[in-house]
């Protein structure tokens, strides 16, 4: 009788309840290419020996995660990724306040995007939004304008990620909004659309397709842009002439993550010019934030690019995500 | 008594010791997390159940018939229930409860190891109660396996597609109300039907539909074209083609689908030929419904030429030599005779594929491009951005009516007539040929796919050791495997770095215990429903059925929607994902199970049990070496299953635990497809040197039959 009831025990027993977290572990949120995110993580496993565990998702998803999460938090940093879902994370109280002793290296911009969520989040990259297109697919003229990509030749040939998901493709709405004026935005998105033969899901994808030729044409921050060139993709990046917006690759402490200690001491060594050199090492070519760090000469100088007075404030608000997605929503993605 | 002292004591560990909660509350004490520490410290709506133990121990001494034990403890159980869902998170949901125990409005967290301790402890307690009430005939064993099985099939089961069907119901608000389901079921982007009228786009259901027919359709044709040629014709490499057909089922998800990218895409190797050869301007026609078809129709044809070759095998050749004898042709032989027997093998065949048709999620993400199915509408409703459980709530109960609709279809189908062809009377005939028209059509449908298939597998073997396949870059390398498993031996042991060994041992540890709790599950379920009578049998062999018919993505989403919150809060954990896998794949183990029964004859177990052995003994010693070959069958599928799947558990990895083909699927998304590819090839060998393991561990059934002939065994004088 006492062998059935252990038989039966083992039977229920293995609704295992869940596993308390464990000291030394890091628990990274990670927002920018697999490569990069690997090579980091791997680095400050190295030096700390504090394991990091690294789920790599785009900013607009981890954004989405952190929200489901709320009030039982499982990771402790999210590193990576536009600016925007950052701030908009800081103003929904999902990210912690932290003043890190290395802000004083850091340049202006980064400072002020730390100001600008009162230090909920910090830049660590900065990079200027572009195109890029297959040098064998595209006959000349080459394009070098946004209008350029409405030309007719590019028909179901150009990619650019889902701005629900990407904040890459995020910025391009923000950006032409804020060059053209709003209707006059989604008037050019919507011409747009018949040239776009996919919305990916991940940022960098359509640079990534445009290098293998399975499209012609990305729409992508020029870094990424410049990487798939690098390593040899028939890809030429350019800076369009209307002027283009720009990202603040941003950093942020979630509240009550599991591990705020190790958390903390992740955003110190992130900020650092040895860390942020790991950029260029995994063939990521943003400028950082750390004014000691090197900038990697591949990188797109962002002095001799026409860049517009990004409305971060405005446009990482909320209110103003929503209502310009929900409208992207009702204009473009419900063609689809 | 003996089972009930040490039930009893296994509730007071889980009340009295075992932290009660997953995480100790704020402002409790430490020192006393258990159900009942937490009661003293003001949390009073514990008391009643912390208060059922003396009680249980007092009913336990003057009971004799176990009625009011039996009643103590069924309440006992709703009552454990009651105040997990009623106190949640965030307070209590009914206003009453925050009246009486104003403390609950700081809310609980889920069950920790005390939550879940004391309802097994209960569940032993309910079973003893039964068995003594004479339930399965006064067989504790079986009674407490019932009760057990019942219990874990409710929880994870069937209240979580009950919580998907109220989450479709849930509106913006958070509130319960019809409109926004209406909304949600009705949205025309579900059901627009645009496509046939020269629009752009179909809903998502439409899309959906017309994949599946399309490809079950393509499916049961190659599949019956296969399963002729093998067993009707002389073909010589019958036994390699049976082999191959395995390939498929081992495969893991998106490799597949980046091959056929790799050969079909625009800068495909095949599409590069077509354009120097016959200067076809290269498209993306590869993105969309014909590369998703493609890849199905890969996949799939394997499993309805297995059904088909099984159907065509048994038709008693008897049949078609009488026709024959009777003067009619070849041709006339095949369509009178031999078609009408096939009939049901092609419904069943044709049904199998269009169910894992709709349940595919791999393949529609890597080659969908604007194509929309239902299972990546409901992946990016509860993953991406576009985060709404409600909307994905709603399409997953669509795709679930789906699924069940087609499967009641099979089985209306298959129960109207009888196909009875071996009757144990002389089937010695020869099988007829084909005739010959058929047999050319048949060597023209199969020839294309098979030169499909290898090219596909020369791409996966290929692909993974090569500089970059995608820019058809040939130059041998081991970067990708460096990259995914990398590590180095240094003074601190040996240190891992690659990036895949996270998600490889945490697939590994997960399959090596989800595949042995499914075939136990399984096997279990099989002997009760078998060989035991119990009220309500027929019920319970629906339930562990309806758990097969659930697509991936549903269980997915329905696992999401029950365990992200308070009482029964395991998302994150290993043991999600093992749940998981256990309660999708047990219905195999039962269906081998079942079938290994029927051929055993139960004189074997009554001589057991007449020789004084429990329902335990006989299971263990007489039946389980009994059905070797179908725990060996139930151990290799769950196993691979568990190392394949990915439409349920992308749902359910995380940081701490992902696993492999979600992973793999990062690295598809990423365009890292020579990763990919590495990865999935090392799965694979993996998966068949785990499969050869498990044949030597459990070994076959050894019944005590002579091998030899009496005259060849004896030495001759």
């Amino acid at each position: 009788m006492r062998k059935s009831t252990i038989i039966s025990a083992t039977l229920a027993g293995f609704i295992t309840a869940p596993v308390a977290a464990s000291a030394n572990e890091l628990v990274l949120y990670c927002s920018v290419q697999e490569e990069w995110c690997r090579l980091m993580a791997e680095s400050f496993q190295r030096e700390t020996g504090i394991n990091v565990l690294m789920t790599r998702r785009s900013s607009g998803e981890t954004f989405a995660q952190l929200k489901a999460e709320e009030g039982q938090p499982r990771g402790d940093v999210w590193w990576g990724g536009t600016g925007d879902p950052h701030l908009q994370a800081a103003e929904e109280g999902l990210t912690a306040e932290y003043q890190s002793p290395m802000l004083e290296e850091l340049q202006d911009w980064a400072v002020s995007q730390a100001e600008a969520s009162g230090f909920r989040t910090v830049g660590i990259y900065a990079g200027a939004l572009g195109y890029g297109f297959n040098t064998e697919l595209v006959a000349d003229p080459a394009p070098g304008c946004w209008a350029d990509l409405l030309d007719e030749r590019f028909r179901d040939d150009i990619q650019v990620a889902n701005p629900n998901s990407s904040g890459t493709a995020y910025t391009l709405l923000a950006t032409l909004v804020q060059i053209m004026g709003e209707d006059e935005a989604f008037e050019f998105l919507g011409e747009l659309d018949e040239n776009i033969s996919q919305y990916t899901q991940s940022g960098a994808a359509p640079i990534r397709n445009a290098a293998t030729g399975e499209t012609a044409i990305g729409i992508v921050f020029m870094h990424d842009a410049v990487a798939q060139a690098v390593q040899g993709a028939p890809i030429t990046a350019v800076a369009p002439c209307e002027g283009t917006g720009y990202e603040i690759g941003s950093m942020s402490l979630v509240k009550d993550g599991p591990n705020p200690d190790n958390a903390r001491a992740f955003y110190d060594w992130a900020l650092s010019p040895a860390a942020q050199a790991l950029g260029a090492e995994a063939n990521s070519f943003q400028v950082p934030s750390n004014r000691n760090s090197p900038v990697p000469p591949e990188s797109p100088s962002l002095d001799q690019i026409t860049l517009i007075d990004y409305d971060f404030a405005t446009f990482g608000s909320s209110d103003t995500r929503q209502r310009l997605l929900s409208r992207w929503d009702d204009e473009i993605g419900a063609r689809r | 008594m003996r089972e009930r002292q040490v039930w009893l004591a296994v509730l007071a560990l889980g009340l009295m010791v075992l932290p009660w909660h997953n995480t100790v509350p704020s402002g409790a004490s430490p020192f006393m997390p258990s159900a009942l520490g937490l009661a003293a410290d003001g949390r009073g709506w514990l008391w009643p159940l912390v208060l059922l133990l003396p009680l249980m121990f007092w009913a336990g001494m003057r009971d004799a018939a176990g009625q009011v034990f039996l009643a103590l403890a069924i309440g006992g159980f709703a009552l454990l229930l009651a105040q997990g869902f009623v106190v949640g998170l965030r307070g209590p949901s009914l206003d009453w409860v925050a009246g009486v125990f104003p403390t609950s409005t700081q809310g609980q967290t889920g069950f920790g190891w005390g939550g879940f301790v004391t309802g097994v402890a209960l569940l032993g307690l309910i079973a003893h109660a039964l068995a003594l009430r004479g339930f399965c005939r006064g067989d504790r064993f079986a009674g407490s396996a019932v009760v057990f099985i019942v219990a874990l099939l409710g929880l994870f089961v069937f209240f979580p597609i009950l919580k998907l069907a109220l989450a479709a119901f849930v509106g913006p608000d958070g509130e319960l109300a019809i409109g926004p389901f209406l909304a949600r079921l009705f949205a025309p982007e579900i059901w627009r039907l645009d496509c046939l009228t020269g629009g752009r786009r179909c809903g998502v259901v439409i899309n959906s539909l017309v994949l599946g027919l399309l490809a079950a359709t393509i499916c049961t044709t190659l599949g019956l074209a296969l399963a002729l040629i093998v067993s009707r014709t002389s073909f010589r490499f019958k036994q390699t083609l049976r082999a191959l057909s395995i390939l498929p089922i081992i495969t893991p998800p998106f490799v597949v689908g980046v091959a056929i990218i790799v050969l079909f895409g625009r800068t495909g190797l095949i599409t590069g030929w077509g354009a120097e050869l016959f200067d076809i301007r290269p498209t993306r026609w590869v993105y969309g419904l014909t590369g998703i078809l493609m890849a199905q129709v890969l996949a799939f044809t394997p499993i309805t030429f297995l059904v088909l070759l099984g159907t065509v095998e048994a038709i008693n050749p008897t049949l078609e030599e009488a026709s024959q004898t009777l003067g009619a042709g070849p041709v006339k032989t095949f369509f009178k005779i031999t078609w009408p027997l096939l009939r049901p093998g092609i419904a069943a065949a044709f049904l199998l594929a269009f169910i894992e048709s709709l349940a595919d999620f791999g393949n529609p993400i890597v080659l969908g491009g604007g194509y929309e199915v239902l299972s990546t509408r409901i992946f990016f409703a509860v993953v991406g951005a576009r985060y709404d459980l409600g909307n994905a709530a709603t399409l997953a109960m669509i795709l679930l009516s789906l699924t069940l609709i087609a499967f009641w279809l099979q089985q209306r189908w298959l129960g109207r007539k009888s196909y009875v062809t071996v009757t144990g009377k002389s089937d010695a005939g020869l099988a007829s040929t084909l005739p010959f028209g058929l047999k050319g059509v048949a060597w023209a449908v199969v020839v294309p796919f098979v030169l499909f298939t290898l090219g596909v597998y020369a791409v996966v073997l290929v692909g993974g050791f090569v500089h970059d396949i995608g820019r058809w870059d040939l130059t041998p390398t081991f970067a990708h495997l460096n990259t995914a498993f990398a590590f180095e031996i240094s003074a601190n042991g040996v240190q891992f770095f690659g990036s895949a060994w996270n998600s490889m041992q945490t697939t590994l540890i997960v399959s090596a215990i989800a595949a042995p709790l499914t075939t136990l599950v399984g096997i279990m379920t099989a002997w009760l429903v078998a060989r035991q009578d119990f009220a309500g049998k027929n019920a319970f062999e629906f339930g562990t059925m309806l758990s097969f018919a659930i697509p991936g993505t549903v269980v997915g989403v329905s696992y999401v929607a029950a365990f992200n919150v308070p009482p029964v809060d395991i998302t994150g954990t290993a043991a999600i994902l093992v749940i998981c896998f256990v309660f999708r794949n047990m219905p195999v183990g039962m269906r081998a199970g079942l079938a290994a029964f029927a051929q055993i004859d139960r004189s074997m177990e009554e001589a057991s049990s007449t020789m004084g052995a429990g329902g335990a003994t006989t299971l263990r010693r007489v039946v389980l070496p009994l059905v070797k070959p179908a725990v060996f069958t139930a151990l290799v599928y769950s196993f691979v299953t568990a190392m394949t799947a990915v439409s349920a558990v992308i749902f359910l990895v995380s940081a701490r635990h992902n696993m492999a083909t979600a992973y793999i699927m990062g690295r598809v998304e990423a365009g890292e497809y020579a990763l990919a590819i590495t990865y999935s090839t090392v799965l694979m060998i993996v998966m068949i040197v785990c499969i050869v393991l498990i044949q030597l561990i459990v070994g076959a059934r050894k019944l005590g039959r002579r091998r030899e002939f009496q005259g060849q065994t004896t030495p001759a004088e």
